[in-house]
C-alpha cells in the first residue's frame, strides 16, 4: 500500500493537539523511550538491508558461489545493461505501467464523478467495490489466471458467448495475448483506488462553484474542464505519481498470473528482479534495485517540477525570455 | 445538489454503476462458485455460471491433500502478533509525533515515508542474509519481526492523524491528577481512539495475511509457511489443482474481506488524511 499525500477531504474543526511548550528532561528520556521500538525495528529490519543492498551492487555476490565477493565497480550494472532480456523487462514495464494506469485512471475518474451524487445505499455501493483492496495482488493474479485460462477459463466462454471470438484464445500460453490479460487484470486491480481517491478530492469542492457555473449557463463538459478537473488537480496528479510508483513496484500479480511468462513476455523489471534474487545472485538484483530505485526518484522529481503551480512570476519571466 | 438530472442521464449512471459493480465482483463470484463445483465439472463444457449440486469436495481435498490446516494456522498466528507488536509499537511513535515539536521530528518522519516509497522486496538478498546472521530464516518469529518493520512507518502515519482528533487536554487532565504519561496514554487515550486503533490493526493484519515475497524468501519448510507462501509453491507446479486451488483462495480471501468491510470507512478516512502535510 502507498502512502497517499492529498488534500484532506473531511472538514473537521481545529483543536489545539500540540505541546509546543518546552519539555522537562524526564520527559525527553520518556518521549524517547516511546519513539525506540518503532525507530529500532525500521532501522534493523528496512534500512540496514536496504543500505546493506546497496553496496552489494557493486560485489560480486552470488549466494550459489560465495568464494569470490569482490569489489567489482560497475560490473553489474553493464552486464544489466548488454543483457536483452532485461532490456526486455524495462519495455514490459513500460507497457504495463502506462497500460495499467490510463485505463485505471479514466475508468476511476468516471465512477468518482457518478458517485459523487448521493443515492440510495450508496454506502453499501461503496463497501461493495472497495473489496478488491483487501485481496492481494497475488491472489488477484491467481484469480484471473483461472479466468483467463486457455481451455476451461470463464473469459473465453463469455467472449464466445457474446461472439466476439469464434475459438478460444490462449491468453496466457501465447506471448501476444499475455500481457493484455495481466493488464486487464490490474486494471481490474486499481480502478477502486483512483474512484476513492477521487471521490474524496471531489468532496472536498464547494458545491457554490458547481451553482456559480450553472448560473452562467455553463455545460457539462465545461463544467467539468473549468471547474472539476482544476479545483481537483493536486490531487489528480499525485494520485497519478503514487499509482506509477505503486504499479511499477507491484510484481505480485504477475508472479500469481504468469510468473513472468510465457517466454518472460510479461516479465516487468521488479518481476525480474525477484526472479534474479531467488536464482541468487543478489549483487546483479540488487543492481537491479538500485537502477529500481534511482529511476523512481528521477521520475517523482520531474513529475512533481512538471506539475508544480504555475505562479505569475515563472509566466512573466517565460514571457519575457 | 448541483443541478437537476436529466431522466436520460440517470439511466446512464446507474446503469454505468451496476455495470462496474458487475465487473468488480464477478472475478471473487466466480471462484467462489468454481469452489463449490464438483470436481469433475471443473472441467465440464459448457461452463456451468452456477455450482448446481453443490460439493465441498474441494475443500475436503485441500485439507486432506495438502498441509493447509498448518498454512492456515500459521497465518493466524504470524498476522495476529505482528498486527498486534506494530499497532502497539506504532501507537508510542504516533503519539509523540502527534503531540511534540522536536529537533529530529523532520527526519524521523521522512525517515518513514520514504520507506513507503521503497518496496519492501527491494532488499530481499540482503535481508535474507542479515536473518541468517541471526538465525531467524525459516522461522514464524522472523517474520513476525519484519512484518512489525514494514507496518510501522504507515501505521505510525495513519495513527498519528487520529491523534490529532484528540485534545490534547484529555491527557493533561490525567497527568494532573497523577497519571504517568504511558498510562494516560493507555488508560484515557486509546479507549477514544478505539475505532482508529482497530482499523488500523486491522490494516497491518491484512496486509501480513497477504504479503507474498517476504514469506516466500524466509520461510522454507512445510511447517513454517503462510498461505501465500505455500500457494506460490501451487502455482509453481506443472498441473495446477484448480478445485482445491480454488477452495484454498476462497479461505485466503473471505477473511480479509470481512475484516476489511468492518474498517473500510476508518482505513479510507486513514488513508486519505494520514500523510499529515507538515
Amino acid at each position: 500500500m502507498a502512502v497517499l499525500q492529498t488534500e484532506r477531504p473531511v472538514r473537521r474543526p481545529p483543536a489545539r493537539t500540540s505541546h509546543r511548550r518546552q519539555f522537562t528532561g524526564r520527559t525527553a528520556l520518556v518521549l524517547l523511550a516511546f519513539m525506540l521500538p518503532a525507530i529500532v525495528f525500521v532501522a534493523l529490519f528496512t534500512y540496514y538491508p536496504l543500505l546493506n543492498g546497496i553496496q552489494m551492487a557493486f560485489r560480486n555476490y552470488n549466494l550459489n558461489d560465495l568464494s569470490d565477493t569482490s569489489w567489482v565497480g560497475l560490473k553489474n550494472f553493464r552486464t544489466l545493461l548488454h543483457d536483452d532480456m532485461f532490456r526486455g523487462t524495462v519495455k514490459n514495464s513500460v507497457v504495463w505501467v502506462v497500460g495499467s494506469l490510463v485505463p485505471q485512471f479514466l475508468i476511476g475518474f468516471t465512477m468518482a464523478l457518478w458517485l459523487r451524487r448521493k443515492f440510495r445505499f450508496r454506502g453499501t455501493y461503496q463497501a461493495l467495490v472497495f473489496f478488491p483492496w483487501a485481496v492481494s495482488g497475488f491472489l488477484i493474479g491467481i484469480l484471473f489466471r483461472w479466468m483467463f485460462n486457455g481451455e476451461f477459463g470463464v473469459v473465453n466462454d463469455l467472449l464466445m458467448k457474446a461472439h466476439l471470438i469464434d475459438t478460444p484464445v490462449p491468453w496466457l500460453a501465447d506471448a501476444k495475448y499475455a500481457m493484455v490479460a495481466v493488464i486487464v487484470a490490474n486494471v481490474w486491480y486499481g480502478v477502486t483506488f483512483f474512484a476513492i481517491m477521487i471521490l474524496a478530492a471531489l468532496q472536498s469542492v464547494p458545491d457554490e462553484l458547481y451553482e456559480a457555473a450553472a448560473i452562467d449557463g455553463a455545460g457539462k463538459v465545461r463544467t467539468l474542464f473549468g471547474i472539476t478537473i482544476p479545483s481537483i488537480r493536486t490531487t489528480l496528479a499525485l494520485t497519478v505519481l503514487l499509482r506509477v510508483i505503486w504499479i511499477f513496484n507491484s510484481p505480485e500479480l504477475i508472479f500469481g498470473m504468469t510468473g513472468g511468462g510465457p517466454a518472460n513476455a510479461t516479465h516487468t523489471v521488479t518481476s525480474y528482479m525477484i526472479q534474479v534474487t531467488q536464482e541468487g545472485d543478489y549483487g546483479r538484483a540488487s543492481a537491479m534495485g538500485v537502477m529500481v530505485v534511482f529511476v523512481l526518484i528521477l521520475f517523482a522529481i520531474f513529475y512533481l517540477l512538471a506539475i508544480r503551480p504555475r505562479t505569475p512570476r515563472t509566466t512573466a519571466r517565460k514571457v519575457a525570455g | 445538489m448541483i443541478r437537476s438530472e436529466t431522466l436520460a442521464g440517470r439511466i446512464a449512471r446507474f446503469g454505468g454503476l451496476g455495470i462496474c459493480l458487475l465487473f468488480t465482483v464477478f472475478p471473487l463470484y466466480w471462484i467462489l462458485v468454481t469452489s463449490f463445483k464438483a470436481p469433475g465439472t471443473i472441467f465440464a463444457y459448457p461452463l456451468k455460471y452456477w455450482p448446481g449440486d453443490f460439493s465441498l469436495e474441494n475443500y475436503r481435498g485441500l485439507f486432506s491433500q495438502s498441509n493447509f490446516a498448518v498454512f492456515l494456522v500459521n497465518s493466524l498466528i504470524v498476522s495476529t502478533v505482528a498486527a498486534a507488536l506494530s499497532t502497539v509499537i506504532s501507537l508510542l511513535s504516533a503519539y509523540v509525533l502527534a503531540r511534540f515539536e522536536f529537533v529530529s521530528k523532520g527526519a524521523v518522519m521522512g525517515a518513514f515515508l520514504v520507506t513507503q516509497m521503497i518496496p519492501g522486496f527491494i532488499a530481499l538478498g540482503s535481508l535474507y542474509i542479515l536473518m541468517t546472521k541471526l538465525y531467524l530464516v525459516d522461522s514464524r518469529w522472523g517474520l513476525v519481526l519484519v512484518y512489525v518493520a514494514v507496518s510501522i512507518p504507515l501505521c505510525t502515519v495513519m495513527l498519528r492523524g487520529f491523534f490529532e482528533n484528540v485534545p490534547a487536554s484529555l491527557e493533561e487532565a490525567a497527568m494532573v491528577d497523577g497519571c504517568s504519561r504511558l498510562s494516560a496514554l493507555f488508560r484515557v487515550l486509546v479507549p477514544v481512539m478505539t475505532p482508529g486503533l482497530a482499523a488500523s490493526y486491522i490494516f497491518n493484519f491484512v496486509n501480513c495475511w497477504n504479503e507474498l515475497f517476504l514469506s516466500v524468501t524466509l520461510l522454507n519448510s512445510d511447517n513454517n509457511k503462510t498461505i501465500p507462501a505455500a500457494l506460490n509453491g501451487f502455482i509453481s507446479s506443472y498441473n495446477i489443482d484448480w478445485g482445491s486451488m480454488s477452495a484454498a483462495a476462497v479461505l485466503s480471501i473471505v477473511p480479509t474481506m470481512v475484516l476489511f468491510a468492518f474498517a473500510s470507512r476508518y482505513i479510507v478516512e486513514g488513508l486519505t488524511a494520514g500523510a499529515v502535510k507538515e
